[in-house]
């Protein structure tokens, strides 16, 4: 027999700051699951736990103020109570703030759906002289009241058993009177509903007559789609809208709204008693200081640089701790892969290489991803992210953006340093659609840890001598042009997108409770690793293709097969034809022993004590022993003796011309690849209109190729400038001075602008991609930055070429240049948001 | 008088909000109903927006929306 238990479907509503995450966690236990509500980014929570014979399935709504259909939020809280009908909703009220969460609760029951009022925070009531009367509470509102302290776990069960208990007896809490005049309306109208008995099967009849005397447009469908006298419901309503208007001179959503304060206020004044005042509490002394002019602005800073260091630079160095762990998983995944070919490696080692190394790439940047999420969690906990919009709303409101783009642009790197995608996530929070999509589209213009290589390679070799000053400009102009891309953003394609108005709770402040704070954490984590990885593993595939097809022509692979040929033939003679050690490495045992040595290196590299390096030799003198004498040059120990073989060193000698030579014929293949590849035609074509920005058909590759990944652009022209792959990159800038000795200052200048402005990283866009719900969005951020550092480039190039300026007069007219066209786009008034009406 | 004439310091009685739409609906959703008491507490550091105290909880408004509030000094 199948034994299952019955479910209950219990919603967990409140409005924002009354803790509702940490009841929810209370709740649950912990066993929950994060995903986003279908096609959107607001996060959605659910979790269980089992009381007597039943299992209570808990979803969390998104924090509310209101149930109106305005925002996002609200009307994903509002859809899920009507269509998921839960059998009971707990919401979560904050107890020192009992009046104005009282405005929700009273549109909670209008749903008509049991309802359990968990009044948190009763300790910081309390500690603020209040005293609450739950028992007269509960009588006026109609349902249960708990009273919960969440961050130190009390009132636990007795919240699980009233839930259980409000379901079991299933009342309906009390419904707010709305005073005679409306109420007339309203009953009259909810008699005209009850006609309908679609409408009457569906929705709550009160519920759907209040909102559609407020004229809320999702009421308005709703009557439009369910009722087949719809047109009637609403020219009444409508009648009755306007009656109303003329005679009170004020919309009836007004009135409603300023009843149900009225009506919060009367129950707040039966059943709270204010026993004593604190002049002052915590919160306002922190403010004084916290939001004063000049400490204020010290503190901001501060703690924008702290969380900068903290997350980006101190993350960094610890990424060397665990890049050693990921250098493992992936040379294990390695080894699973074919084995590689003398100069040709089978496909199915080529692509999942590129695909491992993708992958490992970004989980290294977990550990900066997890302080950053840490770090955001505290300030959102702590109260003090509200406080920084506060203070820098003024500045950023000038150039289209909000008071909370100030996080997203520092973790996208507003100096030097920073990731795109914890930049684009942390747009999440800003509550203003307009400014969160400016913001989103131009937090990819920030320097980005990965930008930083080529500006190092270039500074370092044609601006010596100005190193530091040119990363002052450069660190400095990403930020001034996203502020005037981010005005005109949202003077043009963003202007009619809504606009919310600043109207920002500042909660209280509350330390961070460690639980809440890494769970938070570790949720947007997996969401980020779970989407990333798998869009890196298609992406990074893609690449392969594009810069390996359609690959060498039969005659070239011939040839390079017969390149390949001529070296091992050259080897077997060096090391002569009689020689023992000549039939040990004929055929494929020559690719086995390339394996053994490399792997020998590996393992030794680095290790400076006598007794590890003992260890590690002795198992590759297991492994074999033939082999182990080669790579010892010959000396080695047998039987207790110590022997000189010079028939292995002579091996070992010609190996290294052998080694040397397959490099450089790898590398000489791989060339050639690319450049015949889809990928290398395109730069080829591009060059003689790139040539005006100063870039050859290898820096366009480069370029290109950095767009699966910035980090490739150096490598890639190292691989062009024929690089052997282990070489360093001091080299690598003698060869590039050497090899391109017709490269000028102005030529890097416009390397390192386009750099500068270079798209978002796919990653990245796909990110920008997820949180504005919008391929189009993604498609903007990869354009615009495109045709931004082609003017760079072309000023920085061409121009200076024509004015005869050098790389550093060039940069600063540059700057100049974009800081007066910012300041100029800040003039421009944007139209009046807020529409005034009587 | 309109509440982003007050300065910091100052109290005042809600009279009527003049705005609509989204931004109306917020104002009344957050508490700012006629008759509603509010205290300034401060501007920000670059004047704007402002901190106000209402119905025992902190918000801040910019003072453009602040505009669409009327309201009688205390």
């Amino acid at each position: 027999m199948r034994r299952k238990l019955k479910e209950i479907k219990v919603a967990v509503a409140g409005q924002p700051n009354s803790g509702k995450s940490t009841i929810f966690n209370l709740l649950t236990g912990g066993r929950q699951h994060v995903a986003n509500y279908p096609g959107i980014t607001v996060e959605k929570k659910t979790g269980t736990y089992h009381i007597q014979e039943h299992k209570v399935f808990l979803t969390d709504l998104p924090g509310t103020y209101s149930l109106t259909s305005y925002s996002l939020e609200e009307r994903i809280a509002r859809d899920f109570l009507l269509q998921e009908k839960p059998e009971v909703i707990v919401d979560i009220v904050d107890a020192a703030n009992l009046e104005r969460n009282l405005y929700l609760v009273f549109q909670l029951a209008e749903i008509s759906i049991p309802l359990v009022i968990d009044l948190n925070m009763a300790d910081v009531a309390k500690s603020r002289g209040f005293q609450i009367d739950t028992e007269k509470l509960s009588q006026e509102i109609g349902a249960e009241v708990v009273p919960t302290v969440g961050n130190k776990g009390r009132g636990k069960s007795k919240l699980r058993q009233t839930i259980h208990r409000a379901y079991e007896t299933k009342k309906s809490p009390k419904k707010i009177n709305y005073g005679e005049d409306l109420e007339s309306i309203l009953i009259s109208l909810e008699q005209l509903l009850s006609k309908d008995t679609n409408l009457k099967k569906r929705f709550p009849l009160r519920w759907l007559a209040v909102k559609l005397l407020e004229n809320d447009s999702e009421a308005l469908r709703i009557v439009k789609k369910y009722s087949k006298n719809g047109e009637e419901i609403l020219s009444y309503v409508e009648k009755e809208r306007k009656k109303f208007i003329s005679q009170y001179g004020e919309a009836p959503e007004k009135t409603l709204a300023h009843q149900r304060y009225r009506e919060a206020e009367k129950i707040v004044g039966h059943c709270v008693k204010q026993i004593r005042t604190k002049p002052k509490t915590l919160t306002d002394r922190i403010d004084m200081v916290v939001c004063n002019r000049f400490s204020g602005l010290i503190i901001l800073l501060g703690t924008i640089y702290a969380m900068y260091n903290l997350s980006i630079v101190q993350g960094y160095k610890i990424t060397n701790y665990t890049w050693p762990l990921l250098a493992g998983l992936q040379k294990f995944l390695v080894l699973l892969l074919p084995p590689e070919g003398f100069a040709f490696d089978p496909l199915l080692r080529a692509m999942p290489l590129g695909v491992i190394g993708g992958v490992i790439a970004v989980l290294n940047y977990v550990p900066i991803f997890i302080i950053l999420f840490a770090l955001i969690a505290i300030m959102e906990d702590t109260g003090y992210l509200a406080r920084m919009s506060f203070i820098l709303d003024r500045v950023f409101r000038y150039f289209g953006l909000h008071g909370q783009s100030v996080l997203p642009l520092v973790l996208g790197g507003v100096y030097v340093g920073g990731c795109a995608i914890p930049g684009v996530m942390a747009c999440r929070g800003i509550k203003d659609e307009k400014a969160r999509l400016a913001t989103m589209l131009v937090v990819p213009l920030m320097n980005c840890l990965a930008k930083i290589p080529l500006y190092v390679l270039l500074l370092g070799l044609f601006f010596a001598a100005t190193k530091g000053i040119m990363m002052f400009f450069i660190g400095t102009i990403t930020i001034i042009i996203a502020l005037g891309v981010a005005k005109i953003l949202s003077l043009t394609v963003l202007k009619r997108k809504e606009s919310a108005p600043f109207i920002l709770e500042m909660p209280p402040y509350h330390l961070p409770t460690l639980g809440g704070v890494l769970r938070r954490c570790l949720e947007r984590l997996e969401i980020f690793v779970k989407k990333i990885i798998t869009v890196v593993i298609v992406v990074m595939i893609l690449v392969y293709l594009l810069i390996n097809f359609p690959g060498l022509s039969e005659e070239r692979k011939a040839y390079y097969n017969n390149q390949a040929n001529q070296i091992k033939q050259s080897f077997i003679r060096k090391i002569g034809k009689d020689s023992s050690y000549a039939k040990l490495l004929a055929g494929k045992q020559l690719m086995k022993f390339i394996g053994y040595r490399n792997d020998y290196r590996a393992a030794t590299k680095g290790i400076e004590k006598e007794e590890a390096k003992k260890v590690i030799e002795q198992k590759f003198r297991q492994r074999n022993l033939e082999f182990f004498k080669i790579v010892k040059k010959g000396k080695y120990e047998l039987g207790g003796k110590k022997i000189k073989d010079k028939d292995a060193k002579k091996v070992h000698k010609a190996y290294k011309k052998l080694f040397n030579q397959r490099r450089e014929l790898r590398a000489e293949k791989k060339n050639e690849t690319i450049k015949g590849s889809f990928l290398g035609r395109i730069g080829i074509a591009m060059e003689p209109f790139t040539k005006r920005l100063g870039f050859n058909w290898q820096v366009n590759i480069a370029l290109i190729s950095a767009f699966a990944a910035k980090e490739n652009a150096v490598g890639t022209i190292g691989v062009l400038y024929e690089s052997p792959p282990t070489e360093k990159e001091e080299r690598l800038e003698k060869r590039l001075g050497e090899k391109e000795g017709g490269w000028t200052p102005l030529h890097a200048l416009a390397m390192i602008l386009f750099m500068a402005m270079y798209p978002p990283c796919i990653p990245t866009l796909l990110m920008i991609r997820v949180e504005s719900g919008s391929t189009l969005w993604m498609l903007l951020a990869t354009l615009y930055p495109i045709i931004l550092g082609i003017i760079f480039a072309f000023l920085a190039f061409t121009v200076g070429n024509l004015l005869g300026f050098t790389g550093l007069k060039m940069m600063v007219a540059i700057y100049v240049l974009a800081t007066v066209f910012t300041i100029g786009v800040g003039f421009i008034k944007s139209e009046p948001k807020v529409k005034i009406k009587t | 008088m309109t509440l982003d004439e007050l300065k910091p310091g100052q109290k005042c009685h809600i009279v009527k909000v003049n705005a609509g739409g989204v931004t109306g609906q917020r104002l009344l959703d957050m508490g700012f109903v006629p008759g509603a008491k509010i205290d300034v507490i401060r501007n920000a550091p670059l004047v704007d927006p402002m901190e106000l105290l209402l119905k025992g909880y902190r918000v801040s408004i910019r003072h453009s929306e602040a505009k669409e509030i009327e309201m009688i000094l205390l």
